[in-house]
């Protein structure tokens, strides 16, 4: 009898916590979504800020959405070339799950772990060393540096499930390990790119890295030295300034970026599922 | 064997090696420069007075982390066990109640969830949450709340890293073979029974990582704690308190104090701070972990 009860206890309290998660989590997006919807419009996306903007005038976040974007392909262009063959490195170069193995992972752990902001304060004082302003590069350079170990991670997720029997059947055929690897990165492709969509998810929405490092600018960049804006420090401004106008575009952007990301985990599970079959 | 494969074979092997150890040098040079930056303030104050006093006032030459520190931690700290407990449970009831259909449902809302910016739920909380803990809740406990406090910044990271726990644990228990689950039913078990002695035992260390990285999101939560924890430098003293963490600590002031070398010093020295918890947390998981796993397997 005791144990009916406990079950029957135990399967509300299960129930109340989803009904709860839900209600809370779409409440959050109805909330944005109302408030940001109303100052939604064509312009917003495609124009740039005038200068009545930040009084509540015309204009758009045209700047920021280019910024973002520019910067979050070249950050994930440059981590990827760091992140593919280190986690490749760790799985098909060291011993599999020798000790250097392990230690490589677990610095991953702790590099996945530090906070933005100290690889945006990181990423300033790099900057300040190479002589350059907060630019487009700086905030290049401190994204890149964030979402390195979350690519690195991802891949090697996928890379230990790799079959030793696969590297073991290309090396007998007298293949040398760089042609194993060639091997092996075509069969982790659709890995590869989840991983990729997953870091981009991640940099495109942090602010912390990009305060100190990329500046803010009306403008779109030209070179990467210019400062460049970027959508979830327009949403932080916007959001901070006592107009009621210029609030509710902060809801319209945070929507923007919002539907940004969600396309882009679309298209991640999409892919996962397409390469499953 | 055509040299040309080996010199590209060796070529290969030795780059794949330079950007691993680049990655593992990247590691100790952010180390290295954030504890030359924090020389400055380090020689100036004993690390016990800058780590154990709660008096910060700059101007006058007054570095206390403590209770950045303290609200660090305890924003932390109440984001996981407001979370924890939802996530675990609304986990079991997808994974082992819920049927196919359901969890198929599901699955890519979490995921949808997951990705939301901080930013956007910093910008819910400053709306939602701020006013109705300074108009409903904090009224019923203390005489006066501004709602930037502990318990909007706590709610707000635990709604974030909600839809982080629960993505992880429902691949957690999928992984998990269905044998197992039968053998336990077919004893008699009941459900519940089955997914706590079961199913939630030998997923543990899957758990306990989850947490970890839980946890590591939420310390380090830079702009949406910022946003609604009211950044007052005191002592968390009760949920309606405002507080002030590390990180929201770099962010509102980095940038404008390079005038100050001291002051510039010390916020290198709170980014050191973070970055040496962080180090220290990933060791004692791992080391939990380890365990674990020797006494489950």
């Amino acid at each position: 009898m005791k144990r009916r009860i406990t079950e029957i206890i135990m399967k509300g309290l299960m129930l109340l916590s989803v009904a709860t998660i839900m209600m809370v989590l779409l409440y959050i997006l109805y909330i944005v979504a109302r408030r940001g919807l109303h100052s939604l419009s064509w312009e917003m996306v495609t124009s740039l800020p005038t200068g009545g903007y930040y009084l509540g005038k015309e204009g758009g976040i045209a700047n920021a959405i280019v910024g973002s974007l520019m910067m979050i392909v070249a950050a994930t262009l440059l981590s990827l070339i760091i992140s593919l063959p280190t986690a490749l490195c760790i799985n098909f170069v060291m011993r599999r799950n020798g000790r250097l193995a392990r230690s490589s992972r677990f610095m991953f752990d702790v590099l996945f772990g530090i906070p933005s902001i100290v690889y945006g304060a990181f990423g300033f004082l790099l900057m300040m060393w190479l002589g350059v302003q907060a630019s487009l590069l700086g905030g290049t350079i401190a994204v890149a540096l964030l979402i390195m170990p979350i690519m690195v991670r991802a891949i090697d997720e996928v890379a230990i499930l790799v079959p030793s029997d696969l590297t073991e059947a290309v090396f007998s055929l007298g293949a040398t390990r760089y042609e194993m690897l060639k091997v092996v990165v075509r069969q982790l492709r659709p890995g590869i790119v989840s991983a990729t969509l997953l870091a981009v998810g991640r940099g495109i929405g942090d602010a912390a890295t990009v305060l100190f490092t990329a500046g803010y600018t009306d403008s779109i960049p030209v070179t990467p030295y210019d400062p460049a804006a970027t959508l979830p420090l327009a949403i932080f401004f916007q959001l901070s300034s006592p107009i009621e106008e210029v609030q509710n575009r902060a809801y319209a952007a945070a929507l923007i970026l919002t539907a940004m990301i969600l396309v882009i985990s679309f298209v991640v599970r999409a892919l996962a599922r397409y390469s499953r079959k | 064997m055509k040299l040309s494969r080996r010199i590209k074979d060796l070529t290969a092997t030795r780059l794949m090696m330079v950007a691993t150890l680049m990655a593992f040098a990247l590691m100790i040079i952010i180390g290295v420069v954030l504890a030359v930056k924090s020389e400055q303030i380090l020689s100036g104050h004993s690390l016990w007075s800058l780590l154990g006093s709660s008096v910060w006032k700059p101007m006058k030459g007054e570095f206390g982390f403590l209770a950045f520190i303290a609200g660090t931690l305890a924003v932390t700290a109440l984001a996981i066990v407001l979370a924890l407990p939802p996530a675990l449970l609304a986990s079991i009831w997808l994974s082992e109640y819920a049927g196919e259909r359901i969890r198929r449902l599901f699955a890519p809302v979490i995921d949808l969830l997951a990705g939301i910016p901080p930013v956007v739920y910093g910008v819910w909380g400053t709306l939602t949450l701020v006013p109705l803990i300074s108009e409903t809740i904090a009224p019923l406990f203390v005489d006066f709340s501004t709602g930037y406090s502990l318990l909007a910044g706590g709610v707000v990271l635990a709604i974030m890293v909600i839809p982080l726990m629960m993505g992880l644990f429902g691949e957690l228990f999928a992984s998990i073979p269905r044998d197992l689950r039968e053998a336990s039913l077919a004893l008699g078990a009941t459900r519940w029974e089955t997914a706590r002695r079961v199913v939630v035992r030998k997923a543990l260390p899957g758990i306990v990582a989850t947490v970890v990285l839980a946890i590591s999101r939420a310390f380090g939560e830079t702009i949406a704690v910022m946003m609604v924890c009211g950044n007052v430098a005191d002592m968390p003293g009760s949920l309606f308190n405002p507080v002030y963490p590390l990180p929201a600590l770099i962010a509102n002031n980095y940038g404008e104090m390079m005038s100050m070398p001291d002051y510039e010093s010390a916020l290198m020295l709170a980014a050191l701070i973070l970055f040496v918890i962080i180090i220290a947390f990933n060791a004692i998981s791992h080391a939990i972990l380890h365990r674990l796993k020797q006494r489950i397997a």
